[in-house]
């Protein structure tokens, strides 16, 4: 079911990616399929921060390594309700 | 004993992107001075800019690169890829470990510092971008390039204020001279035009006010300038060993045949009121490049339209020519272009070039009034066509950093 949480998602990984929003499924993995280097993946997290007014401490940051557990983790802190 | 040789020019400025746009308005005397719009300048003293309108890098940089750039690094980039194209250079046929890149800015990535100053006051320093330091310092241009056309040779960015570009050219004039690289990316990149950037200029009275007249504000040399114009852009050249380039059928513009440097250490935005330390620049540009007084044909100033400069430039080059000061023609391309800061010393590099190759010597605009103080032949409003056997290029930075290259035909 698409939800509002992951087309704000995909919209943020399509702006600062600057990829196609067909290759942003949720097995993609930031660095091996969408080109992200290191410091586009730490922009990429405090954009999310931005979005959804969240904390994401570097510890469980590191772990968000595809789009699938991006929204995984979003919609575990609550903010699908949103 | 390595000659140098100018093979390729990158042109990104106000009067045109790429060198036969650039060279067109230049001779024409059409200048790029107006009105600022990227921001309001209302607010500031002054307001007018040689601000870029209607130039996207898309065409040479992906857009996703370039948001990881500061506006700076995107014109840097833009015009080493300019002017490698414009030598036509076949990177298959070349060695990179022995190709390098010296491109400098005076300022680098300010637009990329104001605004993540913003966010760290706004927001705290959590969210402060992760691109900040790689954005704003002023030596990304030449890594990127080096990236770009993976060239492994020698990389700096040498920066001396106004004249970072011309140290830049001379140093790596130096390093394929002396060996170290048979071909060098070189030159520089501004991109001031920034609220902070503008007021920082305002508030040391150094810019000219003339705010209802932007195309007649920078007037070098004559009686009613009243400070420099700033403007943005990038100028890069592709330097390259004599033998290399004639191997590889490469078109030459001019030898690079002398860079001359010498400090005021006077006053930290003051130029030597007798223009002695500009001279000794000169001087050793000569000496080095073996020209005598009588051998120059063309001099392109730095000529600012400050009061200060255009004196005490004067001084300087009566000073190093003595009797012969009088017979050199002597122009400002920022009278056309205003001052694009770290990138001049580059696109007036190009400007040598162009007017030994093509024997015509660009104007100085806006020149109406002489100045007693100023009474030399400046070339004034209208273009002159006339051999340059040899042409010495000026640029001097806040600091007292003073450089001369000397060019001359091959």
């Amino acid at each position: 079911m698409a939800n509002k949480l992951e087309e704000r998602v995909k919209a943020i990984i399509v702006e600062q990616l600057g990829v196609n929003a067909e290759q942003v499924t949720p097995e993609a993995s930031f660095i091996d399929d969408l080109g992200a280097d290191s410091l586009d993946t730490v922009e990429l997290i405090m954009a999310f921060e931005e979005e959804f007014g969240a904390e994401i401490p570097d510890d469980e940051a590191e772990k968000l390594t595809s789009v699938g557990k991006v929204i995984e983790y979003l919609a575990a802190k609550g903010f699908d309700k949103e | 004993m390595r000659r140098v040789v100018v093979t390729g020019l990158g042109v990104v400025s106000p009067i045109g992107c790429g060198v036969a746009a650039f060279w067109e308005r230049l001779t024409s005397g059409v200048g790029g001075i107006s009105r600022i719009d990227r921001f309001d300048p209302s607010a500031f003293s002054s307001q007018i800019a040689g601000q870029i309108r209607d130039f996207s890098a898309d065409a040479l940089i992906p857009s996703k690169e370039q948001r990881r750039m500061d506006l700076f690094s995107v014109y840097g980039v833009s015009a080493a890829k300019l002017a490698v194209a414009d030598a036509g250079i076949d990177w298959a046929t070349i060695d990179r470990e022995r190709c390098g890149v010296a491109v400098s800015s005076g300022i680098g990535g300010i637009q990329t510092l104001s605004d993540e100053l913003t966010v760290l006051q706004e927001k705290g320093p959590r969210r402060v971008s992760p691109f900040l330091v790689p954005q704003m310092i002023v030596n990304m241009p030449a890594g990127l390039i080096a990236i770009e056309f993976g060239l492994k040779g020698p990389n700096f960015a040498t920066v001396t204020a106004c004249a970072s570009a011309l140290h830049s050219i001379g140093h790596a004039f130096r390093a394929i001279n002396h060996g170290d690289a048979d071909l060098m990316v070189a030159g520089g990149a501004e991109a001031p035009i920034t609220p902070i950037g503008l007021a920082g200029f305002c508030s040391m009275r150094a810019l000219s006010t003339r705010n209802d007249d932007p195309a007649h504000a920078c007037r070098p040399f004559d009686k009613d300038r009243d400070g420099f114009v700033m403007s943005e852009g990038a100028g890069v050249v592709i330097l390259e060993e004599y033998e290399h380039a004639v191997t590889r059928g490469a078109v030459i513009y001019a030898e690079v045949a002398g860079f001359g440097m010498s400090c005021d250490a006077n006053h930290i935005t003051a130029p030597c009121e007798d223009g002695a330390g500009a001279a000794r620049a000169m001087l050793a540009a000569m000496h080095d490049a073996g020209l005598s007084r009588d051998d120059v044909d063309y001099i392109n100033a730095h000529g600012t339209s400050t009061p200060m400069n255009d004196k005490c430039e004067t001084a300087a080059i009566k000073g190093a020519f003595g009797e012969q000061a009088k017979r050199v023609m002597i122009s400002s391309t920022k009278s056309v272009t205003g001052h694009m800061l770290g990138a001049a010393g580059g696109i007036e590099s190009i400007v040598c070039a162009l007017a030994i190759k093509h024997g015509v010597i660009p104007p100085t605009i806006n020149y109406t009034t002489p100045d007693p103080d100023c009474d030399l032949d400046y070339v004034p409003n209208t273009a002159r066509t006339h051999t340059v056997r040899a042409c010495l290029n000026n640029s001097f930075g806040f600091g007292g950093h003073n450089g001369c290259l000397a060019f001359k035909r091959v």
